[in-house]
């Protein structure tokens, strides 16, 4: 069965901490980081491999900083 | 052959604005000037140039409805009487601080508060020194003839692109009522899509790829942007002050006293200046057409010559402020203006003017 | 792809699943980290890019936090006085019926000072689509009592909390124009949750598709969160709103055409 591979690229200067990424990653790949923007503020990051490509973060985010990329693998 | 018709002020400028190729009317009925938009729908505007009327729920609705329609280039229009150009207030300054080009009819009527139906000038502060909030002007054009309410819709149109600014025609409620006949020219085609985005690149007519998107927005937060935005419309203003003054002189040539009076007291001035003439006062008339851009430098000039100035006005006395103004001081100024509707006769106001400049005071104000 | 890729292959530019749409401008959004204002522009502008649709839009933006939504949103827009957009909105339209037109209000500008234009436009069944973002208070002037704010919810000029004895109820204005014959499809979606996303965005696409249709007004109502206002994370604040809004402002559509 083929699975999918998934990748979030953050667009982590528009980012601005709100965290509501966080909760609808059933992967629990998004965590935010330790590091500031120039804004201040902690950005979304990915924290594991588990990303499947499924966009519930994207489509979530206030400020459409998250682009999100998925590819078949078997 | 030229088309003649004997028709009310208020029909008169509706048919002006079909023939200057309005696109679209939007307004609220109000005594005295319900009229404009009666004749709008009964005359299948739609059929005869495709212009579109439309009956809001107030005239707040209507001005921003105008707002709506200027910003996407378009020729538009609305008309009220004094306490509906009230509720128009923040609307203008809307505009004027978007620039966008339109035509405004007050017929006014005696205020304060609902006031009376009956004619009157008491809207003049309002309309020449800005009724609504911050530092703008419009061109104010005062009809004195039912021709002239006609004339004017083509003519403010004109002058609104030219300038990108509203124009208002300031009449009242005897030359919007009055029947007079009329001179109607040839209809002016409506504006196609293609010839106003090339004359109004500004407008909204839908983000293309060829351009960026056009946004009208009065609102910059950023206090250096906004007062370049105001610097340059101080600019607008004083570019129009010298080049769109219009005015009629008529018998001033030889004047010892002068009327200053617009619209329907430029019309009881013009009688005044004949039975003045006629009891061998050398008196002269000078009317305002517009009355911003004011004629402050005729009446300068004017100031050398007589002796003094009564500005007839239907209230407590406002242009009398710009007459002063204008003459700073060279020649004494006085006002006469009766109120709440009434309008002055010929002889009251001629005697007025005696009592003030010719004989000593002995004046009892007109009770008939 | 037969081995377990690296990032790098992922991401290439043939894998792109999802990114911003390019009907937003590149301009920083001014809303506050999490509000829904951001995922609403974007729903829209998204829907106004997939259907092709942008150099036949002209919006609306009212007064209130979404007053620079021309800021953001990559299309003509005319700034309206505030609750007036509904008016400025049926200019344009009547003076370009091929357009497609649309406001842009949050709650104060179509439910308090807004209210004659919104019924209006809604009566007149004028050919235009109203997004209407609810989240209960004022946010551009810093969180002051709107008409849909909930009793007992406290706000700047609630600081007690919201009595209705002295201040009236929240007022279901979207109901109140679902009863207008005028209105076509009136609809009330949240952009909280993924689901909720979806849902919100068929709305959009369904209120946009009708209007070419010219059967009358397409209203859609979203439901969203004020977390600087209500005083709460963004994450509490959405739990607060499922919790407090949803039960008085229920989600779904209210009136579909038959």
């Amino acid at each position: 069965m083929a699975t999918v591979k998934g990748e979030i690229v953050v667009n982590t200067e528009r980012c601005k901490g709100c965290e509501l990424c966080v909760p609808v990653c059933k992967e629990k790949t998004i965590a935010m980081s330790v590091v500031l923007n120039s804004k201040g503020y902690h950005f979304a990051t990915s924290s594991n491999q588990d990303c499947n490509g499924c966009t519930n973060c994207a489509l979530v985010c206030p400020d459409g900083a998250i682009s999100v990329y998925r590819v078949k693998v078997n | 052959m030229k088309d003649i018709r004997l028709m009310k002020g208020n029909e008169a400028i509706a048919e002006g604005a079909i023939r200057a190729g309005c696109d679209g009317y939007f307004g609220y009925p109000i005594t005295p000037q319900s009229e404009v938009m009666e004749y709008l729908f009964a005359n299948k505007i739609k059929e005869r140039t495709g212009m579109i009327v439309l009956q809001a729920e107030s005239e707040i609705a209507s001005i921003h409805m105008v707002y709506g329609g200027a910003a996407c280039g378009k020729r538009v229009m609305t008309s009220s009487s004094s306490p509906g150009i009230s509720l128009m207030q923040e609307g203008i300054s809307f505009m004027a601080g978007t620039e966008l080009p339109c035509l405004l009819l007050n017929v006014v009527r005696g205020g304060p508060g609902l006031g009376t139906i009956q004619p009157s000038q008491s809207d003049y502060f309002q309309t020449v020194k800005g009724g609504g909030h911050g530092d703008y002007k419009m061109i104010v054009l005062a009809p004195a003839s039912v021709q002239e309410m006609y004339d004017f819709a083509k003519l403010g149109f004109e002058l609104a692109f030219k300038h990108r600014i509203q124009v208002m025609v300031l009449s009242d409620g005897a030359i919007g009522q009055m029947m007079e006949k009329v001179e109607l020219d040839e209809q002016v085609p409506r504006w196609t899509d293609a010839e106003i985005k090339a004359m109004s690149p500004w407008a909204t007519t839908g983000k293309t790829p060829d351009r960026e998107r056009n946004i009208i927005t009065s609102l910059d937060l950023n206090p250096v942007k906004q007062e370049i935005i105001n610097i340059n419309l101080q600019k607008k203003f004083k570019h129009i002050q010298e080049t769109e003054v219009r005015f009629e002189r008529i018998q001033c040539d030889d004047a010892e006293y002068l009327f200053v009076a617009y619209g329907s007291s430029a019309r009881i001035c013009q009688k005044a200046v004949l039975l003045g003439r006629e009891r061998g006062i050398k008196v002269g008339l000078l009317r305002p057409i517009t009355l911003f851009p004011y004629p402050s430098d005729e009446l300068a000039k004017l100031a050398k010559q007589v002796k003094g100035m009564l500005s007839v006005e239907m209230s407590a006395g406002q242009m009398v402020e710009d007459v002063r103004l204008s003459v700073n001081g060279a020649v004494p100024v006085e006002h006469y203006g009766r109120l709440g509707g009434i309008m002055p006769a010929p002889d009251e106001v001629l005697n007025v003017l005696e009592q003030n400049f010719i004989k000593e005071k002995t004046y009892e104000p007109h009770t008939n | 792809m037969s081995h377990i890729p690296t990032r790098d292959e992922v991401i290439e530019p043939e894998n792109l699943v999802y990114s911003r749409t390019c009907l937003l401008t590149d301009n920083a959004l001014s809303y506050c980290p999490g509000c829904g204002h951001g995922t609403a522009h974007r729903l829209i502008m998204e829907v106004i890019e997939e259907m092709n649709l942008q150099a036949d839009t002209i919006g609306v933006a009212p007064v209130g936090c979404s007053v620079l939504a021309y800021d953001f949103m990559n299309i003509d827009m005319q700034q309206a006085a505030h609750g007036r957009a509904p008016a400025v909105a049926t200019g344009i339209k009547r003076l370009h019926p091929e357009k497609f037109v649309f406001t842009y209000q949050g709650d104060g500008d179509l439910a308090a000072i807004g209210t004659g234009e919104t019924i209006h436009v809604c009566n007149r069944g004028e050919n235009i689509t109203v997004f209407f973002v609810n989240n209960g208070i004022y946010g551009m002037t810093g969180g002051q009592m709107a008409p849909t704010t909930l009793p007992g919810m406290k706000t700047a000029t609630s600081p007690f909390g919201r009595d209705v004895e002295t201040m009236g109820h929240p007022l279901k204005i979207t109901e109140l124009v679902a009863q207008l014959p005028g209105t076509y499809f009136v609809s009330r979606q949240s952009v909280h949750t993924p689901a909720n996303v979806r849902k919100a965005k068929k709305a959009i696409e369904k209120a946009i598709q009708y209007q070419k249709l010219n059967k009358g007004l397409c209203f859609v109502e979203i439901v969203s969160n004020c977390n600087s206002g209500w005083k709460m994370t963004p994450l509490e604040s959405n739990k607060w709103m499922e919790e407090n809004m949803f039960p008085y402002y229920p989600l779904g559509d209210i009136k579909v055409p038959k």
